[in-house]
């Protein structure tokens, strides 16, 4: 009985952990996870920064055209 | 303020990618953390399928119309669209590589992209092959009304008769059957729209790049 017991729990065991599915908890934990949203937003920003300033340099020769 | 909805898109596009990379997932096998990027790879064909599709629009408009304007639109949408095309091909690549272990497969759906997209690069090349401004409008439009039907076919009809690998397509259910809970839901529909809308925004810049180079050489 203590042997039967001994092993249904050694397989649940192995079932935990099969089940254990690895994500990003370290760099959660410890914080670094924040870094890559960092650097990621600076790009996005960045880009969308670039964007803007051409958009505006179209106003502005829009404006000038017109203005001929 | 007729520029407010570039505000929405910067506001959704830092959304976006804020919470795609920290709102909690569901937890699955191969996928771990690479299910982010859902957010990210999706909305790339989204936007490109819009862009597409609104570039179809306008060339029906050309051909109704004899409207010069909408093929001027038309071939900057196609422009536009095939940048987001490029980055799903490369993104979904990336993606293929470490939860399928290859760059690429020949799925259906992959495949099918990428007749998609050179069907698309060819309506460049015929566009330039044509002086006539009047008789590359109307081919051109032709062309690219065909082309559109054709992408229905490759990405939204043929993927899914048979078995691939790609969710969404064949006996492989899509994420939106149970893997896209509604933690996912929450940043995916506000990725999508801020995708589309950022195409939009380049759109809107390379038409009007367009108009300027074609009112200075009048």
């Amino acid at each position: 009985m203590r042997i039967l017991l001994t092993l249904l729990l050694m397989f649940f065991n192995l079932l935990s952990n099969a089940n254990e599915i690895e994500m990003a908890d370290v760099m959660r934990s410890n914080g670094k996870i924040y870094v890559v949203v960092s650097v990621l937003l600076t790009i996005l920003i960045g880009l969308i920064v670039y964007l803007i300033s051409i958009d505006r340099k179209l106003t502005r020769l829009e404006k000038e055209l017109k203005q001929k | 303020m007729r520029n407010w909805w570039k505000v929405v898109t910067v506001i959704l596009l830092i959304y976006t990618l804020i919470g795609g990379l920290l709102i909690e997932v569901p937890r699955q096998h191969i996928l771990y953390e690479s299910i982010r990027n859902l957010y990210f790879h999706v909305p790339m064909w989204f936007s490109m399928i819009f862009l597409f599709f609104m570039s179809t629009v306008n060339s029906v408009k050309e051909l109704s119309k004899n409207d010069l304007e909408a093929d001027t639109k038309a071939i900057e949408l196609v422009n536009t669209g095939i940048v987001f095309g490029i980055l799903g091909t490369i993104t979904g690549s990336i993606w293929a590589k470490y939860t399928w272990g290859a760059w690429w497969t020949n799925d259906v759906k992959l495949n099918g992209s990428a007749i998609t997209m050179l069907i698309y690069m060819a309506y460049l090349v015929l566009r330039a092959s044509l002086e006539d401004e009047q008789k590359r409008a109307r081919i051109s439009a032709v062309y690219n009304i065909f082309a559109f039907v054709l992408l229905i076919v490759f990405i939204g009809i043929l993927p899914r008769m048979t078995d691939s690998l790609h969710p969404g397509n064949g006996g492989n259910p899509g994420f939106n059957n149970y893997d896209l809970d509604n933690n996912m839901k929450l940043v995916f529909y506000p990725a999508v729209l801020a995708w589309i809308l950022l195409g939009w925004w380049m759109y809107s810049l390379r038409l009007r790049k367009r108009k300027l180079q074609q009112d200075l050489s009048l």
